[in-house]
């Protein structure tokens, strides 16, 4: 663990970000952008995977972003990969290397990773889903020796919206990493699987008692996965998802992030489906 | 107890002597209802009022409130918080609002403590007033156990006729009297005259919610699938008026402005309401509370369970203000009694059962 300064609970207000250089800007898509953020000494991020940060632009405002690196590769600087989709995330993408950003964080309640040591774990992100569990999958491969098969079910439109390419083919080439890959609609290159993620549960076998699932998604996604989870026999306890919501406090006030009783901001956004199966307003 | 007497003559002068130090809020009148305002002499304070539009929420954790400012002009970008800590003192708080003011410290205190509201409370000094007559045809405070006033108080104020009797809760409360030597100690006769009053007022007030309130919470998580929702969400407007004037909604919006020059400016928080279309709304555009029913529903799930379940205090305190408010008279009475006789079977359908 780094043992460095923690940046929001030195602050003097709980809504003050703290500003920090933009080192790199990396486009994925035609709509998402990696943005790697700068941690000067002897600021530190101190994240667990699943967690998010309050990205902030100055005179525009601030969104929750998902953490997209993992901790155990976050300790100058860290990623964000955001999608344009309103005012502040259009704003994040018309800035340039050098360029500051307000940051708050980390918040919420990330995956319990330790609990899922020695079980086989599958991933199934879709589109977007893939930037939050990127953190997951990075710091579960730097700690390979700990965990069983590694199974990754990732979903996109069409090949070109595929996140991290770089990342996904050197997943590719690993031989303790199963990947698989789908699109909605193909290109003419496109030599892989074609449908909705779910397609791709059939190509699979898993011992499901001692299988962990992480999925992130769409909402609409989560119904047909769970369905698939559900149906391979894996626990409701042994699925895990991220849920998005506007958290616009970060720390359980606002109240924008409640469903039923609970506050994604504070009890998740990393949930397991046991914890969230009888809540109406999660999915 | 700790207690003074203070002549009603002499409040325009403690008034006077307060204002060199505090500024002062309490109920007057404005047009033809009170709310809480400045206090610049007693003339204005009218300490018989009915109720107030809006609870004294709006004095700590005000409809807009500024977070920081910033100055990004030159190459380092200054963000500088903003706290108010101006000495303040709220006159004439009744029962039910005080005790959403000790939800809200709990809410504001736990789990990440907000320094821009503590800062406030810190600085103002809670005068409360004992109510002995009912304030609201709408209101239902007996029901919901908040016509007691709850421990918060600095000062709690009794009118006893021609005298107020003081009961001082705290050190912030013994302040208010500093250097002011017209008020006298309270003696047994004056406790006497107190019991009265407040054995006599009881009367004045009437239970409305059917059922013992403690079962509230119980009865909301049998409800959860009740048609009332559907049929409150037919009805309700959406216009999230019962939520701006409620004394326990704390929601806020997050919002930044900048100025001319585009370099500088400020993030404030704004009250928002989860009956507004949009409020869960989420970048790509699902909303998780679309319909009105759902929407309903999670206010008076928050009301009656979510916030006593987190913060075991009451979530709803009873004032009436939603259902004056309410375009078309939705009223947490009227629904908690509504859920309550649609659980509990009558006699005759419970023969019906039987038969």
């Amino acid at each position: 663990m780094n043992t460095g300064r923690q940046m929001t609970l030195e602050a003097p207000s709980i809504y003050q970000p703290i500003m920090l250089s933009i080192l790199e800007i990396t486009s994925m898509t035609e709509m998402e952008k990696v943005f790697t953020i700068e941690l000067p000494f002897p600021t530190s991020l101190e994240h667990r995977p699943g967690q998010f940060v309050q990205v902030s632009v100055l005179g525009v405002g601030e969104a929750p972003i998902s953490i997209s690196s993992s901790p155990s590769r976050s300790k100058s600087s860290f990623e964000l990969c955001v999608r344009r989709a309103g005012a502040l995330t259009n704003a994040l993408h018309a800035l340039n290397p050098g360029d500051v950003v307000g940051v708050r964080g980390p918040f919420g309640r990330g995956f319990p990773i330790e609990r899922f040591r020695g079980k086989d774990i599958l991933f199934a992100p879709g589109g977007l889903g893939l930037a939050p569990l990127r953190s997951v999958i990075n710091e579960v491969l730097d700690d390979r020796s700990n965990y069983g098969r590694i199974i990754i079910l990732y979903g996109a439109g069409q090949p070109v919206e595929m996140l991290f390419q770089d990342e996904l083919q050197e997943w590719a080439m690993r031989e303790d990493v199963e990947l698989h890959l789908t699109v909605d609609k193909p290109d003419k290159k496109w030599k892989g699987n074609v449908g909705v993620i779910t397609t791709l549960f059939s190509d699979i076998q898993v011992s499901p008692r001692n299988t962990v699932a992480i999925t992130c998604g769409p909402p609409v996604m989560y119904r047909f996965v769970l369905m698939e989870l559900l149906g391979m026999g894996l626990p409701e306890g042994n699925i895990w998802l991220s849920l998005e919501r506007r958290m616009k406090c970060g720390v359980g006030k606002c109240g924008h992030c409640q469903m039923d009783h609970m506050y994604v901001c504070q009890d998740g956004p990393a949930f397991s489906y046991a914890e969230i199966r009888h809540l109406e307003e999660a999915l | 107890m700790i207690a003074k007497i203070l002549p009603k003559h002499a409040l325009q002068n403690w008034i006077e002597t307060l204002r060199e130090h505090y500024r002062i809020i309490g109920p007057k009148l404005a047009q033809s209802q009170f709310i809480f305002g400045d206090i610049h002499s007693a003339d204005e304070l009218d300490l018989s009022y009915p109720t107030t539009i809006l609870p004294p929420k709006k004095v700590l954790l005000p409809q807009r409130e500024d977070l920081f400012h910033f100055d990004a002009t030159g190459d380092t970008h200054i963000v500088e918080p903003t706290f108010d800590d101006e000495p303040t003192v709220i006159l004439g708080i009744h029962a039910c609002d005080m005790h959403s003011i000790t939800l809200l410290d709990r809410v504001f205190e736990r789990g990440t403590a907000d320094q821009h509201y503590q800062t406030r409370r810190e600085n103002t000094t809670l005068v409360s007033l004992e109510c002995i007559k009912s304030c609201s045809e709408y209101s239902f405070c007996k029901s919901m156990g908040t016509l007691s006033i709850p421990e918060d108080f600095d000062l709690h104020i009794t009118d006893l006729g021609d005298e107020y009797l003081l009961e001082i809760g705290s050190n912030k409360g013994v302040s208010l009297l500093w250097n002011f030597n017209e008020v006298r100690e309270a003696t047994d006769a004056d406790f006497e005259r107190l019991n009265k009053v407040m054995s006599e007022k009881w009367s004045h007030f009437t239970y409305r919610v059917d059922f013992d309130i403690t079962e509230l919470p119980a009865l909301l998580s049998l409800s959860y699938d009740s048609k009332v929702w559907e049929e409150l969400g037919d009805r309700c407007l959406a216009c999230g008026a019962c939520n701006i004037v409620c004394p326990t909604c704390y929601c806020f919006d997050v919002r930044d402005e900048v100025d001319f020059s585009l370099c500088s400016g400020g993030r404030f928080r704004v009250w928002d309401s989860c009956q507004l279309d949009r409020f869960a709304v989420v970048a790509g555009g699902h909303d998780f509370r679309d319909a009105r029913a759902a929407r309903q529903r999670h206010r008076f799930f928050r009301k009656g369970k979510y916030l006593t379940e987190k913060y075991g205090v009451v979530g709803c305190v009873g004032c009436g203000r939603c259902a004056q408010a309410c375009l078309v008279h939705i009223s947490p009475v009227d629904i908690f009694n509504e859920l309550h006789r649609r659980r509990v079977p009558s006699a005759a359908t419970q023969e019906e059962i039987l038969a």
